[in-house]
């Protein structure tokens, strides 16, 4: 294992994070607060609380879900992409390094970003609402395993890539819709019957549903599914970016 | 001991199905120069890239230090340093930021005396807390070479390092060439200028088309070039060489209307005084004549259109 250029590539792009610090802490604790404003407030005072938790809590298991997988998929999938478009691609591919050190850089690096943002946001959040945390070592857990996988995926579209358009494309057209659709802002048994069946086929259901479990004990579907949901997509994604490394897909010409 | 860099039958054919390279064999030895020379298209990125691992050969072997670039990358990568023609860099990064990061590329440990002396000699030191879209072009490519050194290679590609780059900074890269050369480091650049190859190499291949179509030593080329020839041009035509002239090394041409002396500029004495007396001798009235010598861009030229005449 070449562990320095794991490093290199991590510390450059944590140091491109850390030159925009301000726009990367402020803008999370800015749209936290707007969601505050407009869902609690607005929908808070019609909805008092969703099985026994203030509106105002329930929503911020959701809320850090939806950060922390946009931004892991947006910092992971530029994160490979720019060199890709740039050309400074041509050191990686030149360097000592393998396909898996160059994952663990990029994706280590966005994963640690989203996690970052994702614990502003608790913070920011705990100035809103009382929380209590039931867990938090499974939500630590289920944190950082979203962290984790989200970045697999980014690192994945963003080698998939061959443009812009494509770049931000999965992210908007997939993965916004699944999460808000997926019990961020709202729990599952709210729905009626029929949506309620259909809504089991998304699988951020079960990541929102687990992490929620780890702050107030409530989910809409069991911890164990939850667990094995997210196990089993980083999974998927870690047998793609194994075959990506076999292949030399969309990497070497 | 075997060469430094060693190409055998290398053929890359593109996913569109372009052959790149059409079976290149070629060996480079450890602290040369090699300048590869050849028109736009010809392959030199493609070879490059094949040796560094940017694409991947279809065919053939090549090894770097004894080192297979396919399977045993790592440690043939360890021993290259690429300075790409295209000038990739991030533009908000930091000059020095940039270079550090690919000696950590390289899994060697941060070095800031090193990196200090590798940006002094690019005359980037002043520059190094400069982000790189401030930088001039000339400054970039140096940024490229000072990536390239960060890691202390012992083979080094240039690809086509001083086109379009004024004067000066030729000069200096030459120099800095030269430096690295003293250091032991083994050598090859890209180039389509003649003189660039005439001035730094210790030897020329000449590549077109995807094939390799000569290696030589620059001072070989050189002889060849050393070749001049004296075209005397008659007022009537000849039918056979006079007998006073037999003695040169003259040919007729032109139908009996010129005559071709060659003489070798090195040689102590070029041998045209004679000449001219003995067309005197022969009593033959003289139009106008010319001298003209062979050029790299001669034999370069011959080469490739040789090679188009026999295909
Ligand atoms: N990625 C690629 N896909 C298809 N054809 C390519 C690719 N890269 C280069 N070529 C073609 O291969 C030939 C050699 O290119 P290159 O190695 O860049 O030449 P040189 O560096 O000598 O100018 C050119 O005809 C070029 O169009
Ligand atoms: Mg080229």
């Amino acid at each position: 294992m070449n562990w320095g250029a794991i490093a290199a590539i991590y510390r450059f792009e944590m140091a491109r994070f850390f030159r925009t610090l301000t726009q990367s802490f402020v803008s999370p604790v800015i749209s936290t607060s707007l969601y505050f404003v407009v869902f609690g407030a607005a929908i808070g005072s019609r909805i008092d609380e969703v099985e026994g938790v203030s509106y105002g809590a329930f929503i911020v298991p959701g809320l850090i879900m939806l950060t922390v997988m946009t931004q892991a998929i947006s910092n992971a999938s530029f994160g490979i992409y720019f060199p890709k478009f740039i050309g400074t691609i041509y050191e990686l591919l030149s360097a000592p390094v393998n396909f898996l050190e160059i994952v663990m850089g990029y994706v280590g690096a966005a994963a640690t970003k989203a996690l970052f943002i994702g614990i502003v946001i608790l913070v920011t959040s705990a100035f809103f609402v009382d929380l209590t945390i039931q867990n938090p070592l499974a939500m630590l857990a289920f944190l950082m395993l979203t962290c984790l996988s989200f970045a697999l995926l980014g690192f994945i579209i963003g080698i998939w890539a061959g443009n812009f358009e494509q770049l931000q494309l999965v992210p908007l057209l997939v993965v916004t819709p699944l999460v808000f659709l997926g019990g961020s802002f709202y729990s599952i048994s709210m729905l009626p019957p029929v949506w309620q069946t259909i809504t089991l086929f998304n699988p951020v259901v079960y990541l929102i549903s687990g992490f929620r479990w780890s702050f107030f004990g409530l989910a809409d579907v069991p911890i164990g599914l939850s667990l094995l949901a997210i196990t089993g997509f980083t999974l998927l994604c870690l047998a793609v970016i194994w075959w990506i490394f076999k292949t030399g897909w969309r990497i070497r010409t | 001991m075997a060469a430094m860099v060693e190409i055998r039958d290398l053929r890359k054919v593109y996913a569109g199905g372009f052959e790149a390279l059409k079976g290149a064999s070629l060996d480079i030895e450890e602290g040369e120069i090699l300048a590869l020379l050849g028109p736009n298209g010809a392959g030199k990125t493609t070879l490059i890239s094949t040796i560094c691992g940017i694409t991947l050969p279809t065919s053939g072997q090549i090894t770097v230090g004894g080192h297979d670039v396919v399977h045993d990358y790592r440690h043939a990568r360890n021993l290259i340093g690429l300075v790409p023609q295209e000038i990739n860099l991030e533009p908000f990064e930091k000059v020095i930021n940039t270079v550090r990061f690919s000696r950590g590329l390289f899994g060697k440990p941060r070095n800031d005396a090193l990196i200090e002396d590798v940006l002094r000699k690019l005359s980037l030191w002043d520059k190094r807390d400069a982000r790189i879209m401030e930088l001039s072009g000339g400054m970039k490519r140096r940024v490229l070479i000072a990536k390239a050194l960060s890691h202390e290679p012992r083979v080094l590609f240039l690809d086509e390092p001083t086109a379009g780059v004024d004067v000066e900074l030729r000069r200096d890269m030459w120099e800095t060439v030269a430096e690295l050369k003293r250091d032991g480091v083994t050598i090859i650049l890209t180039t389509h200028y003649i003189e660039e190859a005439e001035a730094i190499a210790d030897r020329i291949g000449v590549i077109n088309k995807g094939e390799i179509l000569l290696v030589e030593a620059k001072d070989n080329l050189m002889t060849r070039m050393g070749q001049k020839e004296l075209r005397v041009e008659l007022t009537a035509p000849l039918t056979a060489l006079p007998e006073a002239l037999a003695r040169f090394d003259v040919t007729l041409s032109d139908e009996g209307c010129t005559l071709i002396y060659s003489y070798d500029t090195s040689a102590d004495r070029s041998g045209i005084a004679q000449v001219m007396s003995a067309l005197n001798g022969a009593g033959l009235a003289v139009r106008d004549m010319q001298t003209k010598q062979n050029s790299l861009e001669d034999i370069f030229v011959g080469l490739v259109s040789d090679k188009e005449g026999a295909a």
